[in-house]
C-alpha cells in the first residue's frame, strides 16, 4: 500500500478560555481534540459536523495557520509541523485554502490580478510577466475572464469572488486544498457550479481535498469518504457508500435523519436527538455524546470510546456500534415523534 | 497609459504601475473635497512660504499709536494691543504653526502607526505597549508635553518632539483596533497560507486596510498640535515668543477677546482653514485610495 498524500494523528488543539474571573479559574477548551485521518492522492475527505465542532480548526491546523497543541501531521512523508521558515513556505505550494466567505477572504485594496499571484510573489519563483500570464489562465480555468484581471473583489458576486479564491489557491499548482465550507456562503445554484468546478479541477490536476461542511447532501456529492465530528472529536469515518447506508455511530445516524426530505409522503421518521451540543469548557466525562445519545448506557459516561475499526473503512467511536446497526435497520421502532 | 498596453487586454487594463499612476492622478481630480482642500492647503503654504512678500511691516514692530485698530483699509486685519500688524504676524505665524503642525503629524504618524500595528498584530506586545500607553494616557496631555519640552530644553524642535509623544497613545491605540479587526479577515490568512512574512501580512496587507481613521485621527493631531503649542510658548517651552505663532496670537489675543475680537477671529480662522484643508484633502486620499469608492459622483 503506498503513502497516503496526508497523515494526521492526534491532533489536538486547545485555546485557553477568556473571560476567566481569576487565575486559577482560567479554563481550557478542547477545540480539537485527538483527531487523526488520513486523505489518498486523489481523493476528497468530507469533514462534517455542526457548527462549533472544531471542523474548520481542523483545517486551519492542519495548514498550519493556527499552531496545534499536540499531534502530528505528515504530509508526503514530510513532518508539517516541525517545518520552519523557507521550508514551511516551500510547503505551502503544495498546501492550499479556500474559505468560506468570499467576501472577506479578498483584500478590497487589490486587484484581483494581484489576489491571485500573491502566493507566487510571495514564493518568488516566477517573474512578473510569466506571473501576470498564470493568474490570466486561471482566471479561464474558472469560468473568470482574463479581462476581469484589473478588477477589485466589490465589482464581483459570491460566486465570482470564490472563483476568484479558488483560483488563488490553484496559483502555485498545490497538491491538497483545504475547501473551509467553500460553497456554504452561495445561493444553491452557485453551489452547484462551484462544485463542479472543484470536481473538474481534481480530475485535471489531481487534486485532493479535504472538504469542510456542514451541509451533507454537498458532502456526498463530491467525498469519496466522510468523516463526522461531534465536539472536537471524530466519531465516525467511512466511506460514502457505506457512511450514507449504513451509519454506526448514533450521532450520524440523527445527522442524516435531520436532512429534509423533499417529498411529502416519503417524511422520514426522525430519530431525533434532545439537548444542546455539551459545552468545549465543560465536556462530559466518557464518551462526548452521551449526554443527548438515545442509547447511552454507564459505559458510555465512564469511559470515551475509541476510534476502531468495523471494515476496512470504516471506523467508528461508539461503544455500541454493533447493537446500533440493527437500530439503523429498523429506524421506525425507535423513532420519536 | 501607451497604446500597446491597452492593446494587449481589450477591457482597457493596463500594466499595473501605469495603471495606478494614471488612476489615482486621475480620481484625485475628480474628487471635489481633495481640490477644495488642496487648494485650501496650497493657499496657506504660500502665506507661509512668501510671508516676507505679504507682511507690510516687521511681524515685531510696535506702533502704540494704532493700537486696537479694527480691520480696515490701512490695517486689513486689524491691530493688537501694541500696535502690531495681524496681516504680517499671521503671515509669520503661519510658518511656525505649519512646521510645528506638520512635524507634529509626521513624528506621531511614524511612532503611532508602528506601535499600534505591532501592539494590533503581535498578541505577545500587546499587552506592554497598550499598558504603556495607558500610563501616559494617564498624564493630562498639555501636562505631560510641558513636562518632556521642560526636560530638553526650549525650542521649536523640543515642542514638535513633546507634543508627538503625548498624541502617540492616541494614534496607536486607533490603528490598533483598526489592525484587531482587518487582521481577522480571511484574506490575511489567505496570505499566510501563501507563505507571506508577518512583515508583508502587516504592512502591505493589512495597514493599507487601516487607513481611513488614522487619516482622521492625525488631522485633529495637527489641530491639537498648533493650538497646544501655544500654551508652550506661553510658559516659554516652545519657540521664543519673538516668533509669532497662530497658537501665541490666539493665547495674546484671549485677554481682549470682548474689545479686539479680531485678534483672536482672525488666527483661529487660520487654524480652522488650514485644518479644514487637510480633512478635506484626508477625506480625498481615503476615498481615492480605495478601490471601492466609486468616483463619478464625487
Amino acid at each position: 500500500m503506498t503513502q497516503p498524500l496526508l497523515t494526521v494523528k492526534n491532533l489536538s488543539k486547545s485555546f485557553a478560555a477568556r473571560g476567566a474571573a481569576s487565575a486559577k479559574d482560567s479554563r481550557t477548551i478542547y477545540a480539537v481534540d485527538d483527531v487523526g485521518f488520513h486523505v489518498e492522492h486523489g481523493e476528497t475527505l468530507g469533514l462534517v459536523g455542526e457548527s462549533g465542532c472544531g471542523k474548520s480548526t481542523t483545517g486551519r491546523l492542519i495548514m498550519r495557520l493556527i499552531e496545534p497543541s499536540e499531534g502530528s501531521v505528515q504530509f508526503e512523508g514530510q513532518d508539517v509541523l516541525s517545518l520552519k521558515g523557507t521550508d514551511l513556505k516551500r510547503l505551502r505550494k503544495a498546501m492550499q485554502i479556500v474559505f468560506q466567505d468570499p467576501f472577506s477572504s479578498l483584500n478590497p485594496r487589490m486587484s484581483v490580478e494581484d489576489i491571485i499571484i500573491e502566493p507566487l510573489v510571495v514564493q518568488g519563483d516566477m517573474n512578473g510577466t510569466d506571473m501576470r500570464r498564470r493568474a490570466r489562465q486561471l482566471l479561464d480555468k474558472v469560468g473568470l475572464s482574463s479581462a476581469h484581471a484589473g478588477r477589485y473583489p466589490h465589482e464581483f458576486s459570491g460566486g465570482q469572488r470564490q472563483r476568484v479564491g479558488i483560483a488563488r489557491a490553484l496559483a502555485p499548482n498545490p497538491k491538497f486544498i483545504v475547501c473551509d465550507e467553500a460553497v456554504s456562503a452561495l445561493d444553491v445554484s452557485v453551489q452547484a457550479q462551484v462544485i463542479n468546478l472543484l470536481q473538474d479541477l481534481q480530475e485535471e490536476f489531481g487534486l485532493s481535498y479535504l472538504f469542510i461542511s456542514h451541509d451533507l447532501s454537498v458532502v456526498r456529492h463530491i467525498s469519496t469518504r466522510v468523516a463526522v465530528m461531534y465536539l472536537g472529536k471524530i466519531v465516525e469515518i467511512a466511506d460514502k457508500k457505506t457512511l450514507y447506508a449504513s451509519p454506526r455511530h448514533p450521532y450520524t445516524q440523527a445527522l442524516l435523519a435531520s436532512i429534509p426530505v423533499p417529498h411529502p409522503s416519503l417524511r422520514r421518521q426522525r430519530a431525533r436527538i434532545g439537548g444542546e451540543v455539551a459545552s468545549a469548557l465543560a465536556p462530559p466525562s466518557g464518551c462526548r455524546f452521551s449526554q443527548r445519545c438515545p442509547m447511552a448506557e454507564d459505559l458510555c459516561r465512564r469511559e470515551a470510546p475509541a476510534m476502531r475499526h468495523l471494515a476496512a473503512s470504516h471506523e467508528v467511536a461508539c461503544h455500541f456500534a454493533e447493537r446500533s446497526g440493527t437500530r439503523a435497520a429498523s429506524p421506525k421502532a425507535r423513532a420519536v415523534g | 497609459m501607451s497604446s500597446r498596453t491597452v492593446s494587449e487586454t481589450p477591457a482597457g487594463v493596463v500594466a499595473r504601475k501605469y495603471f495606478w499612476r494614471g488612476r489615482i492622478a486621475r480620481r484625485l481630480m475628480k474628487h471635489r473635497s481633495f481640490v477644495i482642500g488642496a487648494v485650501l492647503c496650497t493657499l496657506v503654504l504660500l502665506v507661509a512660504i512668501f510671508a516676507p512678500l505679504i507682511a507690510p511691516t516687521d511681524p515685531n514692530r510696535m506702533a502704540i499709536r494704532f493700537r486696537f485698530q479694527p480691520p480696515s483699509w490701512d490695517f486689513p486685519l486689524g491691530t493688537d494691543n501694541l500696535g502690531r500688524n495681524l496681516v504680517s504676524r499671521v503671515a509669520y505665524g503661519a510658518r511656525l504653526s505649519l512646521m510645528i503642525g506638520l512635524g507634529v503629524v509626521l513624528l506621531n504618524a511614524a511612532f503611532g502607526v508602528l506601535l499600534g500595528a505591532l501592539a494590533g498584530y503581535f498578541e505577545r506586545l500587546d499587552g506592554f505597549l497598550m499598558r504603556l500607553s495607558d500610563a501616559l494616557m494617564a498624564f493630562p496631555s498639555i501636562l505631560l508635553a510641558i513636562g518632556i519640552a521642560a526636560a530638553l530644553g526650549a525650542s521649536a524642535t523640543t515642542a514638535v518632539i513633546a507634543l508627538a509623544v503625548v498624541y502617540i497613545p492616541r494614534t496607536a491605540r486607533i490603528l490598533r483596533a483598526s489592525v484587531l479587526v482587518v487582521k481577522e479577515q480571511e484574506f490575511v490568512q489567505a496570505s499566510q497560507a501563501a507563505g507571506a512574512s508577518h512583515g508583508r501580512i502587516l504592512f502591505r496587507r493589512i495597514l493599507p486596510n487601516c487607513m481611513a481613521p488614522l487619516i482622521v485621527q492625525l488631522s485633529f493631531v495637527f489641530a491639537y498640535a498648533v493650538l497646544s503649542e501655544a500654551v508652550l510658548s506661553f510658559l516659554g517651552l516652545g519657540a521664543p515668543p519673538t516668533t509669532p505663532s497662530w497658537g501665541i496670537l490666539i493665547s495674546e489675543g484671549r485677554s481682549y477677546i470682548r474689545e479686539a475680537p479680531w485678534l483672536t477671529i482672525v488666527p483661529g480662522g487660520a487654524i480652522a482653514v488650514t485644518v479644514l484643508g487637510l480633512n478635506l484633502l484626508g477625506d480625498g486620499l481615503r476615498d481615492v485610495l480605495d478601490p471601492r469608492v466609486k468616483m463619478d459622483g464625487a
